[in-house]
């Protein structure tokens, strides 16, 4: 056969069948940056070509950005939320995990069930009422409200994801620590956690992902240029009336999305796993 | 605390540890631990969701008192021809994206399956779209359809695929949901390629060896190993995906706002702009409940699934 005598031709040609995914997958990213950093009069140059910056990359359109919008001030309020719903996110979901992977009780199984269709329910079902129920709590365009709301969808998945690394976990090592007469408590401590680390990771990072991405809850529930997160900053406040600045504009989605890029960097194969841990396990 | 040393023999009984000590037990630890869990979900999905069902069953307004009206909002949308069209459109949009997701990612989950240079970093790079806050990146698409600058159009006339000026991806009815559903197939492809390939992954070997030793080519391979092995993460994928494209919000909003006239909202964003923009609560909330009978399908459809390999 021809495939066995050609192994490097064959090889190329199983990369050059990925170039078009990797362009549509890249291409946008690449645009968004080369825009951000184009001058005001190559970017309105209908004649110049839109892959290339021919005048000198600028800054300009960053430092108004930081300078000249709240955009500071959304940044921090998505760290604020984010960093807060996950971590009563994670520690939720990780004890509620635990509980549903390793004891009995009495509705444990409705309750797993429940986990479940949680999961499944969209923000985009519920966000009429809970802005109701924001306005009640006294939240209303407040990013407390996203703090309290953001663990809804959080928890269910914390505890989904958990409940499978938990699983993984030999019962004996537990029982093991037990019979050497540690409590329960000091066995999940001590023993069972410390194993289970990368889910715990894992949840971290899809939490603080989740968290960052969310889009609906931020937009309904907050307005005030000091209360809404960077994705509604830059999707509202940056657009005034018809004149759009899309410098400015793509300077923004770039910004924004730069603290999901680090720790997408640094912990891919942890998305990896998380995003197959759902669906195949 | 005794870090470390685990302490033998029976526990000396004080009154304080009481607590500690009941919390020993499966049957207390049990509901203990899911009660945080369960006071929030029942505070803030369950009851919102009666209330969901309350509004819908009303004619509650911002700032007006509502009373209850029955079903007359779920009925009354149908004379709507906004509803109706939002209606086609949630199908439209949902079918085509998922079957091109599910298409386009096994062909990449094929792909990355093999033996490749750079294995990280491709899987990376195609896993990007994925992570990336989607209202910010729909931002870029939106840009990228732009009706004067459209890169998109330029480079289509560049290679000669299109007549100048080329659609007005975002103004014109047809090319909108086009535009539309590229997005959504942008940003969800990741999830079908990584997790498909994950199955192809846990395909044993040797069902390959013993097919290939029958004399079976690589198409017959894919058909009669490939696609059974995979019909359970196949399915399960898909009716994930089905749900959240189905009640998908962002990039509808950002991109087209549900316009022109209509032609790519989908529940989500007429649910918005009737129950907050207009005001209408009850209408807003009833058409949200539209995605419902999908949701219930679809969890029921899991349900069968996950449980027989959870439970």
């Amino acid at each position: 056969m021809t495939v066995k005598r050609r192994p490097l031709l064959t090889k190329i040609a199983r990369h050059l069948g990925l170039v078009p995914f990797l362009v549509f997958a890249l291409f946008p990213f690449y645009h968004m940056a080369l825009t951000s950093l184009k001058t005001d009069r190559e970017l309105y140059d209908r004649h110049a070509v839109p892959l290339l910056i021919r005048e000198g990359p600028t800054l300009e359109h960053y430092q108004k950005l930081l300078w000249d919008t709240g955009f500071l001030i959304w940044t921090k309020n998505s760290l604020l939320v984010t960093v807060l719903a996950t971590t009563v996110s994670v520690v939720l979901g990780t004890i509620a995990a635990y509980a549903l992977a390793r004891l009995r009780f009495f509705g444990v199984g409705p309750f797993g069930t429940g986990i479940f269709v949680t999961y499944l329910v969209p923000t985009s079902l519920l966000f009429l009422p809970l802005a109701q129920v924001v306005h009640w709590l006294g939240l209303a365009d407040s990013k407390w409200a996203l703090v309290v709301t953001y663990p809804t969808f959080l928890v269910p998945f914390c505890t989904w994801l958990l409940m499978g690394y938990f699983r993984t976990v030999p019962k004996e090592v537990e029982e093991c620590a037990m019979v050497d007469g540690a409590t329960r408590l000091q066995a999940l401590l001590r023993i069972v956690l410390p194993i289970a680390v990368p889910g715990l990771v894992c949840a971290v990072l899809f939490a603080f992902t989740l968290s960052w991405n969310e889009f609906i809850y931020a937009l309904t529930f907050t307005s005030s240029s000091d209360e809404i997160t960077a994705s509604v900053g830059v999707t509202s406040e940056l657009i005034r009336g018809d004149i759009y600045f899309w410098g400015g504009l793509m300077a923004g989605a770039v910004l924004g999305s730069v603290p999901i890029v680090i720790l997408y960097v640094f912990f891919l194969d942890y998305y990896v796993s998380g995003l197959t841990a759902g669906a195949v396990k | 605390m005794a870090v470390g040393s685990v302490r033998v023999g029976p526990v000396v009984p004080r009154p304080g540890l009481r607590v500690w000590e009941l919390l020993d037990h499966e049957r207390f630890l049990g509901p203990a631990f899911v009660t945080p869990a369960l006071l929030l979900i029942t505070l803030l999905v369950a009851y919102p969701f009666c209330m969901a069902l309350y509004f819908a069953m009303s004619n509650a307004f911002i700032g007006r008192p509502s009373h209850f009206i029955g079903l007359r909002n779920f009925v009354g949308l149908w004379e709507s021809d906004a509803f109706r069209q939002t209606f086609q459109n949630a199908f439209v949009f949902t079918g085509a994206s998922v079957a091109l997701k599910l298409v386009l990612g096994m062909t990449l989950a094929l792909l990355l399956n093999q033996q490749l240079w750079f294995k990280r970093m491709i899987r990376g790079a195609v896993l990007l779209p994925w992570v990336i806050p989607t209202a910010l990146s729909t931002l870029g698409w939106w840009w990228m359809f732009n009706s004067l600058y459209s890169v998109v159009n330029w480079t289509g006339l560049a290679l000669g695929l299109m007549d100048p000026p080329g659609p007005n991806w975002l103004g014109q009815k047809y090319y909108a949901m086009t535009a539309v559903v590229t997005v959504n197939v942008w940003r969800g492809l990741p999830f079908f390629a990584i997790t498909i390939l994950a199955g192809l992954v846990s395909i044993p070997r040797e069902l390959y060896e013993a097919a290939e030793a029958d004399g079976a080519g690589p198409v017959a391979r894919f058909w009669h190993v490939t696609l059974p092995m995979l019909k359970p993460v196949l399915a399960i994928v898909v009716l994930f995906s089905t749900i959240f494209t189905f009640s998908d919000f962002n990039i509808v909003y950002v991109l087209t706002h549900g316009g022109p006239i209509n032609s790519t909202h989908l529940f989500a964003t007429l649910a918005r702009q009737v129950g907050l923009e207009s005001g209408q609560i009850g209408q807003g909330a009833a058409i949200s409940l539209y995605l419902f009978p999908v949701l219930m399908l679809v969890v029921w459809a899991q349900l069968k699934f996950v449980r027989r390999q959870v439970y």
